[in-house]
């Protein structure tokens, strides 16, 4: 038996990610005792398939196919892989473009698909933990199949490292032209103003919990007088009351800030993968179950309507 | 033009909550418009709003309750909509994308809409394969996680950005038919307006069995099987301070002076 994982690689660079896959990879392999072999298609296929040769890889399979990632010759490549090497779990990223594929290829090779996999375990069948409701609670989902594929969330199995005796191959996909119908053009940076939030040592960060933006003044007062910059989760900016280069998560800025103040901010893990390496993190939040209060190190359960305007007097 | 979009009422749990089974204990469940899908709606009402002659119909999986919600997005705009239920749907614990698609997809070959838009994921399964399933089964184009949309008709191209990670984004062409997922902050939603919401009530509103579909019993065969639902044990460790607003501010204010903030 066989476990594939495929890695991402972005503009250059193999993502973090790649490493989280082979260890996630690895552990299924353990306990199934099947053979681990992992994938790169396209991108600087050399130096990515040496670099992903870590211990415990069996085979690094390396698909010529491109500089930039495209759904369409992803798809077709992958497929083609699978075909030849037959796993019995396919591992790709959830990411956004792993969200991008992983669909598609399911559905070509008619194989079930779970996304978003927080853990893994083999019994008699593949069961996958993952999380529902904004991770409020966990759910496991077993896969009544003897082949499937599965979407890991970034983060949550530590990087593989070190240098392993894999054999690395070169494998031929045939792609089929007329079956691309997009074309990468281009990336584009977003847009930065004058503060960076990545520069910032204490951050008060305002999430969804605020309600209306007249209420923004209250947390811009407590960070004008704790000396700190305002940042903010998702909601915040989609809802054009803050730019962009406010947004600390997944989608925006990562930070480290001594002190990261989480005002209202539930925790989702697109935030928390933002700001998780912050030295102290403080939240204030009326709900006890958010997932904030996971990772803060200090906490207020209560209203940040009471809360916050008490905070900002301690200081003026 | 015909622009299909597929919503989902979700499930919204309460801050406190009890499990029942293998689903949230319904006293503590409210249902809404998924809030990508909003979105997805938007963009659509938007393009129809800017292009001449062009039909927006939305798609859902639900039970009679979500006429509720399908109508939300009747009232912002849509121009009538297409419920799709069978009995058996309720007793099925998990969707996986490959049944979604399968149901979704016969009413996409019904409808042949040449731009189909849903949202990137929904606030409860969040599966986040819906509309890639949806496109490689309709063999249409297909782009994911898109928060700029322009549509060009003429040329038969969706020119699209796609949001990746680290505030970076793919800019890509995309051939129509197409399926695109649409992420949060595309656009601003609208509120509907009492108007809207007065004409929702007259819009068209059908309701399609499996027979109806043309799909067998057998389209609901799942490979996936919910099998625990739980609270996470929690990793936190975080010290909380107890007491008033006035209390635990205070106690924060020492904290933060000891880290040197605020001097």
């Amino acid at each position: 038996m066989t476990v594939l994982a495929v890695a991402e690689h972005r503009r250059g660079e193999l993502r973090d990610v790649s490493d989280q896959l082979v260890a996630a990879g690895y552990d299924l392999a353990d306990e199934t005792d099947s053979e681990l072999h992992v994938a790169v298609v396209g991108g600087d296929t050399a130096e990515y398939g040496d670099r992903l040769n870590r211990p415990s890889v069996d085979v690094v399979h390396t698909v010529e196919a491109g500089a930039e990632f495209n759904h369409d010759v992803s798809v077709q490549a992958v497929e083609q892989l699978v075909d030849a090497v037959d796993p019995t779990v396919l591992l790709l990223p959830h990411t956004v473009n792993g969200m991008d594929y992983a669909p598609a290829v399911a559905s070509q090779l008619d194989r079930p698909l779970v996304t978003d996999a927080v853990d893994l375990a083999v019994d008699d069948d593949l069961t996958v933990t993952r999380e529902l409701y904004g991770s409020k609670v966990e759910t496991t989902v077993d896969v009544h199949a003897d082949r499937a594929v599965v979407t890991v969330r970034p983060g949550e199995w530590p990087p593989a490292d070190g240098n392993g005796e894999a054999s690395v191959e070169a494998f031929d996909a045939t792609i089929d032209e007329s079956q691309v119908r997009s074309t990468v053009t281009g990336f584009e940076e977003a847009v930065s103003g004058d503060v960076d939030i990545t520069d910032a040592d204490v951050l008060v960060s305002v999430g969804r919990g605020i309600e209306e933006e007249e209420n923004l003044d209250l947390v811009r007062d407590l960070a004008d007088a704790l000396g700190a910059t305002l940042s903010a989760s998702r909601p915040i900016v989609d809802n054009g009351w803050l730019p962009a280069d406010r947004q600390v998560g997944q989608s925006g800025k990562v930070v480290t800030p001594d002190v990261y103040l989480a005002i209202g901010i539930s925790g989702a893990v697109q935030h928390v993968a933002g700001m998780k390496g912050a030295d102290t993190i403080v939240a204030i939040n009326k709900d006890p179950n958010a997932p904030i209060f996971d990772i803060a190190d200090y906490g207020i359960v209560d209203d940040l309507f009471d809360v916050v305007p008490a905070l900002t007097e301690e200081f003026q | 033009m015909k622009i299909l979009v597929t919503v989902k009422e979700v499930t919204v749990v309460d801050d406190e909550f009890e499990i029942d089974g293998l689903s949230i204990d319904d006293r503590y469940v409210t249902y809404d418009l998924n809030e990508w899908d909003e979105y997805a709606v938007e963009e659509a009402v938007t393009i129809a709003e800017d292009v001449e002659d062009v039909e927006v119909v939305t798609v859902t999986v639900g039970p009679e309750r979500a006429d509720e919600t399908i109508r939300q997005a009747l009232a912002k705009g849509a121009d009538r909509a297409v419920r799709v239920w069978d009995d058996r749907l309720a007793e099925a614990s998990m969707l996986d994308p490959a049944t979604k698609a399968r149901l979704l997809g016969a009413v996409a070959e019904e409808e042949d809409p040449d731009l189909v838009l849903t949202g990137v994921q929904s606030g409860d399964d969040s599966l986040g394969a819906t509309g890639v399933s949806l496109a490689e089964r309709l063999e249409m184009g297909w782009a994911a996680v898109v928060n700029q949309l322009d549509l060009s008709a003429d040329e038969g191209v969706a020119h699209v950005h796609r949001e990746l990670e680290g505030g970076v984004d793919e800019i890509s062409d995309v051939e129509l038919p197409a399926v695109l997922t649409i992420q949060t902050g595309i656009n601003d939603p609208r509120y509907a307006s009492l108007r809207g919401i007065r004409q929702a009530q007259s819009k068209d509103l059908a309701v399609k069995s499996l027979d109806d579909l043309g799909l067998g019993p057998d389209a609901l065969d799942s490979p996936i099987e919910q099998t625990a639902l739980y609270e996470p044990e929690t990793e936190g460790e975080a010290t909380l301070f107890e007491g008033g607003a006035g209390e635990t501010a205070g106690e924060l204010a020492g904290l933060l002076r000891e880290k040197g903030v605020g001097q």
